[in-house]
């Protein structure tokens, strides 16, 4: 098994004709099950075309209706990619990975805000990753996303990360071990997103199928500390931890919009500190990250 | 993105919160002018930087005729404010806002900031205005008060009379607090702020609810549609070597320690900023290239690190994915060639090609050091630059 994704999920794009979108689900389609994974592209002004053999639809509702598709992921650029998130929430997905970054913030205030409003009202709930995420994969099975696929190797560790190239570090070391991954999941970098760290930790806890997990977070916000607290009362699985940014300066943002250290209780160290506490692995030394969880299996 | 106090005050006074009259000026002669234009017997000399904590730092003063005011402006134009925000090399004031005194009665604080955690914007007030509020609510977090605005909804009436009843503002002045209050959101949302603060908001004797002070943060996101917001940004206040490299589409800021790195990612880079620390020594700046790394961005990342005169050597890390770690290599290469670059480079590559990458290094000629993880590439370069 896995979290969220595998070999029978079927997925629609939308940005799939933009030039980022077109290239990486060419790269999707080309990975494990993708071919049989991604059934639909959405683009109002090319309804009716194809792109890689994937009929285009006029919009998500159709394609879910006409392929029977259950997530969707968006390339579509940052003015039109809130509005994008909301037509998947609107046809009753079950997952929608946004992939764009770059999104106003209040955008992302506003579309969440509907999202939760229409839970609220007893509507449909629509998980959404990201956004300015790599995705999620499930090796040997599907990747949806940006990340690259060849550096996974199926198997029973789980993953979740903010950031993209920090996630490939710790599945490469983990590889390099001869440990493969259940999934590996980017929720990204925004301070306003979707599944945050303690959503993904609740995942692979319930899935039989992830032993144990790498959990990676950076400096700001509330988020790694939230789910630690979450994991010290109920995960059953061994956890590494590791909080980037000991040595980003207060107030300077470090690359990623969420990044930023706002008050006293968002720094690596105090992170780090109540993961720690909370029963996770901690290490200082993200080169060791695979070597410490291999060492509690 | 940061802007000065009189832009801000000009911000809120278009969306109709009452400051005080005052005149932004670069030069003593026109704050004097100033002064005259405005009138009165009192005026505050005010020094503009990007930084909070001006008062303290002597960066404002009340001046109480037009030769104090020549006399404040002198000093305080083209002096090196220094304040706990700037960093011990302080800040050069290069403008002024020149504005009536106002009959301060009390100070209060009000902020509104996006809130990660209830994903809602969170507007705060305080009856302990003036002062440091991180003091205030690391020492007295009962006196601040806070409210949760739902985006959809909008500041409710009745949160806004929560916080200016909370904050203690004098009876008589509630209701034009709470008009206040509504206003200062309005603005928060209409121009993509993610920090908007009035401290002091005061009321004056006759009960009038004034901004003694704006700052703002705004998103950057969303500056492509703020167009009278992007037109108020100072590049004089912003680091020269940032701004270079933004052009490049690299993150990039400048740190204290002596190694420069270059990786692809924040996250990745930031953990190699702290694999560097680790072993000993300390990163000279954190540098995004960002997914789509070619030669010439490379060379230019090159050059903007190795304009920092603490730079003894250097850290490339990259896992290439998407982008190849032959297509860094050769970028990698071209830029110790057309930079001569003369501290020593340590590269780790992973991921996608990493094989022909290596050999690409190896085959130049140049004296690159490699590396398999961050751990070995950092004592790499701590021990080359010893």
């Amino acid at each position: 098994m896995s979290i969220f994704i595998n070999k029978d999920t079927r997925i629609i794009t939308q940005g799939i004709t933009g030039k980022t979108g077109q290239f990486h689900t060419e790269k999707c389609i080309e990975y494990a099950n993708g071919k049989n994974c991604f059934v639909a592209g959405v683009n109002p002004k090319k309804a009716g075309e194809k792109i890689f053999d994937v009929p285009i639809f006029g919009s998500v509702k159709e394609a879910a209706q006409q392929t029977g598709a259950t997530v969707s992921v968006i390339y579509v650029p940052p003015p039109g990619a809130a509005a994008a998130i909301w037509e998947a929430v609107e046809a009753d997905l079950d997952l929608a990975i946004c992939i764009t970054e770059g999104i106003p913030v209040r955008d992302m205030l506003m579309v969440r805000n509907k999202m939760k409003e229409k839970e609220a009202k007893g509507g449909k709930k629509t998980l959404l990753l990201g956004p300015n995420c790599p995705g999620l994969i499930t090796p040997d099975e599907v990747k949806i996303g940006i990340m690259p696929g060849h550096i996974h190797k199926k198997g029973r560790i789980g993953v979740v990360s903010r950031s993209g190239t920090l996630t490939y570090e710790a599945v490469g070391q983990l590889t390099e071990l001869g440990l493969g991954q259940s999934s590996a999941v980017g929720i990204g970098g925004d301070p306003i997103n979707g599944l945050k760290h303690i959503d993904v930790m609740k995942a692979f806890n319930d899935d039989p199928d992830t032993d144990a997990v790498i959990m990676i977070g950076e400096i700001g916000g509330p988020d790694e500390a939230e789910a630690a607290m979450w994991c010290k009362a109920n995960m059953k699985k061994p956890i590494v931890g590791f909080i980037a940014g000991v040595t980003a300066p207060a107030g300077k943002r470090m690359g990623h919009a969420g990044a930023l250290i706002s008050g006293g209780a968002d720094t690596a160290d105090a992170k780090l500190a109540i993961m720690e506490e909370c029963g996770f692995k901690v290490t200082r030394n993200p080169s060791e990250m695979a070597k410490l969880l291999k060492a509690m299996l | 993105m940061k802007i000065h106090e009189y832009q801000g005050k000009q911000i809120l006074k278009k969306f109709g919160v009452t400051v005080p009259r005052g005149i932004h000026c670069t030069t003593v002669d026109d704050a004097v002018k100033a002064a005259e234009t405005l009138g009165g017997k009192v005026w505050v000399v005010k020094a503009q930087i990007h930084a909070g904590g001006r008062g303290k730092g002597g960066g404002v003063k009340v001046a109480t005729s037009l030769e104090k005011v020549r006399e404040y402006a002198g000093q305080i134009l083209g002096m090196q404010l220094i304040t706990h925000q700037t960093g011990p090399e302080g800040q050069k004031v290069r403008n002024l806002l020149i504005e009536e005194g106002a009959d301060i009665k009390h100070e209060y604080y009000v902020a509104a900031l996006t809130d990660r955690a209830t994903q809602s914007v969170a507007m705060m007030a305080s009856y302990e205005g003036g002062m440091d509020i991180e003091e205030v609510a690391h020492k007295t977090p009962e006196k601040i008060v806070k409210v949760f605005v739902n985006p959809l909804v909008g500041l409710t009436d009745e949160q806004a009379l929560t916080l200016a009843k909370g904050m203690g503002m004098l009876e008589t002045s509630i209701p034009q607090c709470v008009d206040t209050l509504k206003k200062l959101y309005t603005c928060y949302m209409e121009t993509d702020a993610s920090l908007a603060e009035i401290n002091p908001l005061i009321h004056e004797g006759d009960g009038t609810v004034k901004a003694l002070d704006a700052k703002f943060n705004f998103d950057s996101n969303a500056l492509y549609r703020q167009e009278e917001i992007v037109a108020m940004r100072d590049l004089d206040e912003e680091d020269a070597d940032e701004i270079e490299a933004s052009k490049f589409d690299l993150a990039y800021i400048s740190l204290d320690g002596n190694i420069g790195c270059l990786v692809n990612g924040a996250g990745l880079a930031m953990a190699t900023m702290d694999t560097i620390k680790l072993f000993g020594a300390e990163p000279a700046n954190f540098l995004d290239v960002g997914g789509g790394a070619t030669t010439e961005k490379v060379t230019e990342a090159f050059k903007i690190m190795l304009k920092n005169p603490k730079v003894k050597g250097i850290l490339v890390n990259i896992f290439g994915g998407i982008m190849r770690c032959d297509t860094i290599a050769t970028g990698v290469v071209a830029a110790a060639k057309e930079t001569h670059l003369s501290v020593p480079l340590v590269v780790r590559m992973k991921g996608t090609n990493e094989d022909l990458g290596k050999q690409i290094l190896k085959d130049s000629g140049l004296p690159i050091i490699s590396a398999d993880s961050m751990a070995e590439a950092a004592t790499k370069i701590v021990a080359a630059v010893k």
